[in-house]
């Protein structure tokens, strides 16, 4: 019994039921496959963030974030304030989250790839874009920088999905990608 | 059935079933183990981590 | 002098130390239970849309105290009373260090309460994870810290009892199969709560003001050390109630003892890296370090739980067919007795954990998937599989053979307790799987109003994510009745319980030992059963795994 010590004083030579040896083995070929999986994705999938990170004061973040969206604002969204930043096909995208706002709003042509770089000004947040469903931890002091391609069009959400404070259900961002 | 029993627990104890009656050795490795290749593996990619140009 | 009793019921020796270090910490365990439910009931209600029960302020501050008491007050306390049960009951040996037992007992109490407490004044609603640079009040941190402190002295009890024991020998051989395990979530909560020093101290220090800043993502790389690893001592701790339950109710032996022990094994080297699963779409780590931290080294950690998976069933069909239920496959599974909370409480815990917790852990906590479910409510679906389902449930069948064998009373209300069991796991089992339905149409966890309705900007969930969520508020309520039966159970049965009739049947037990004890030898001990209901969890396994992999090659792409 489980409960008391085994009977025998040398269990480990004990002969082994061979539909357990045959089920460890199973297991052990699955928890392989499941493994190289990951490696394999990485040289043939489409979805693997680069892990390309730097360490960045929130002010500077802050301060790159604004001359980009100074260069390239096309319009401003609804009667929000908030610009809607049109930046050219290929090129350095930046957007921060802060309490309670994910900034600027972006514009992407469908198909073009971007280099997104994003970091917080404040607490942590999570980068959540809907209805994608592609979530990212967002921390201040380092910059988070992936390439995207949008692969669809329309208006994407930016939901705040990392608890950041009294007004966090507040935080949402946006995204438009066009059709070119 | 019984002549295997009888022999089954005799002689002396295998290495690796030695490690599984060691619980202080066992503790040493499940407390190292994770240290090694989570923390200070982790500290060290983090500590790489360079600043923003 | 230590003293002992015999219980009637085992024949057990029963250090009147260990006896009542048992019963308080269980008792204390199952009070903290209730206050977290309670919180956990009050966020469920809130997230249902229809309901919306508490104000933002309130639900931040329910959900961090929900939280704290469950996962790590209300689990730790009953581990306790499993380590002290599992060292000194099971190897018929004095607890040893009963003063530090006691002072594990009043330190864990006394940070329990302090970080209740500071949570309750409202300024510290930073969730359970606390992430810097979000700050808390000095007491929240110096509470939990107290608390680490207190179940850091619980392990070194149990090791100690471990040592004397074996130096006074008090058992012949290898310990129990089932001290086994516990030693293995001993370990684990070693490993926990130094991690949790080392970040936890420090924050405390940050917050009275006496460092600067703390660096957020070396915060997340450490918390989770003791975060997560916490849950896995209460795996590790689950499997043990598991093949305790196959012995007491079957007087199931380990199929064998080298595989299962090497199980254990493979949690004690590797469960701990699982840390990483939170880690996976966070900036700057690179991807060996997550690819090899969150497989827990080429899986072997979840090669470890396939084994416990089969062999835990395969013990108890194994004495079934011994006591001559052996037609067909299954005869042995349909007369096992499931009146009996015990039985169901363990059999429910074992299905819903495998497919419930076990899969869809190993699914989400794969490097490029995360990316579609990290904090969405899937995460909280997927943990509530494992820590409600598996481990509160596997902790409350437990309990039931427990707390009327060692308190020697009648369970008060046996006819609800019948049918506790599937209450509380068909309602936090339905619960986990609408907040994970959630979470794959992007509903964020941790999040007072998907509706945004004072946000300047707005989305728009599909209506079924709402259906969800509602979904989610009934089955947590039907849970929630599972879990106030048991506590009702428990605390009526201590207090006001009937004293048990000394019954003839202790001439049960010596017989027990003998019943079954040719595990282990080829041929004698198929278990057919077993092995196909293995073969459809595997079956489920692989589809589920690259259903999601589907889902992930539809969204835009990241490189």
């Amino acid at each position: 019994m489980s409960i008391f010590p085994p009977k025998e004083r040398v269990w480990w030579n004990e002969p082994i039921e061979k539909s357990e040896v045959l089920w460890v083995t199973l297991a052990l070929v699955w928890a392989l496959v499941m493994f190289f999986m990951m490696p394999y994705w990485h040289m043939t999938g489409n979805q693997n963030l680069s892990n390309e990170a730097y360490k960045i004061r929130p002010e500077v973040f802050a301060e790159r974030t604004e001359a980009f969206a100074a260069k390239y604002t096309v319009r401003e969204q609804g009667e929000t304030g908030i610009p809607v930043v049109r930046p050219p096909a290929g090129s350095d995208v930046y957007m921060l989250g802060r309490m309670w706002e994910w900034w600027p709003v972006l514009e992407l042509e469908k198909g073009q790839s971007y280099r997104l770089h994003l970091s917080s000004v404040d607490w942590q947040h999570g980068f959540s874009l809907q209805p994608e469903n592609i979530n990212l931890q967002i921390i201040p002091g380092y910059e988070m920088i992936l390439t995207v391609t949008p692969t669809s069009s329309g208006e994407f959400s930016v939901v705040c999905n990392e608890f950041c404070g009294i007004g966090h259900h507040t935080m949402v961002g946006k995204i438009h990608v066009i059709e070119k | 059935m019984s002549d295997h029993k009888s022999t089954q627990g005799e002689g002396p104890v295998p290495l690796m079933q030695q490690l599984l009656d060691s619980p202080f050795l066992l503790l040493i490795i499940g407390v190292g183990m994770p240290t090694v290749i989570y923390i200070i593996w982790g500290i060290m990619e983090i500590v790489a981590i360079p600043v923003a140009p | 002098m230590a003293q002992f009793r015999t219980c009637p019921d085992t024949g057990f020796a029963i250090d009147l130390n260990a006896d009542k270090l048992i019963k308080w910490n269980a008792v204390t365990a199952v009070v903290f239970l209730l206050v977290g439910g309670l919180f956990g009931l009050a966020v469920a209600l809130t997230r249902w849309p229809a309901v919306h029960l508490l104000g933002a302020d309130d639900f931040y501050l329910a959900l961090t105290a929900h939280g704290f008491d469950v996962l790590l007050v209300w689990c730790i306390y009953f581990e306790m009373a499993l380590l002290y049960f599992t060292s000194s009951i099971l190897l018929k040996s004095r607890l040893a260090l009963p003063k530090i037992a006691w002072a594990q007992y009043i330190l864990m109490l006394v940070g329990a309460i302090m970080t209740n407490v500071a949570v309750l004044r409202g300024d510290s609603s930073v969730m359970f994870t606390s992430y810097v640079p979000m700050m808390a009040a000095p007491d929240f941190y110096l509470g939990i810290i107290l608390f680490a402190v207190g179940a850091l002295l619980g392990c070194v009890v149990f090791f100690a009892t471990l040592y004397i024991a074996k130096r006074d020998n008090t058992y012949e051989g290898s310990m129990p199969l089932v001290t086994f395990g516990a030693m293995t979530a001993a370990i684990i909560a070693v490993f926990t709560i130094l991690s949790g020093a080392v970040i936890l101290v420090p924050t405390l220090f940050w917050s009275m003001g006496f460092i600067g800043s703390i660096d957020g993502l070396m915060y997340r790389v450490v918390w989770w050390a003791m975060g997560h690893s916490s849950q896995q001592v209460n795996v590790a701790a689950q499997i043990a109630c598991w093949y305790a339950i196959a012995a007491i109710l079957f007087n199931a032996s380990p199929l064998s003892e080298k595989v299962s022990r090497t199980a254990f094994l493979f949690y004690i080297l590797f469960l701990q890296l699982a840390s990483a699963h939170h880690l996976l779409v966070d900036p700057g780590l690179s991807s060996e370090w997550k690819i090899f931290n969150t497989s827990y080294a080429m899986y072997l950690a979840v090669l470890g739980s396939m084994i416990h998976g089969l062999t835990v069933p395969g013990a108890v069909e194994a004495a079934q067919r011994k006591r001559g239920f052996n037609k067909g496959l299954f005869e042995w599974l349909r007369k096992a007795p499931w009146g009996n909370p015990v039985f169901s409480g363990f059999a429910l815990s074992l299905v819903l954990f495998g497919f419930l917790g076990g899969i869809t852990g190993v699914m989400m906590g794969t490097e490029q998937l995360n990316i579609i479910t990290h904090n969405t409510m899937y995460t909280p679906g997927h943990f509530h599989g494992t820590v409600v389902v598996g481990t509160t449930l596997a902790f409350m069948a437990m309990s039931y053979w427990l707390v009327p064998t060692l308190w020697q009373k009648e369970l008060m209300f046996p006819g609800l307790a019948k049918w506790q069991p599937y209450l509380f796991g068909l309602g936090m089992g339905l619960a986990s799987v609408f907040m994970m339905g959630a979470g794959t149409l992007g509903v964020p966890r941790r999040h007072w109003d998907i509706s945004f309705a004072d946000a300047a900007m707005v989305h728009e969930f599909p209506a079924a994510a709402y259906m969800m969520m509602g979904l989610n508020g009934i089955a947590a309520l039907i849970g929630g009745v599972g879990g106030a039966i048991f506590i009702l159970n428990m605390v009526g049965t201590v207090f006001f319980g009937k004293a048990k009739q000394p019954k003839a049947a202790a001439a049960e037990v010596p017989n027990i030992g003998g019943a079954a004890t040719t595990y282990g030898s080829a041929g004698t001990m198929a278990v057919p059963g077993t092995f196909v209901l293995a073969l459809v969890f595997l079956t489920a396994f692989v589809l589920y795994y690259f259903v999601n992999w589907k889902y992930l090659s539809d969204v835009w792409g990241l490189s």
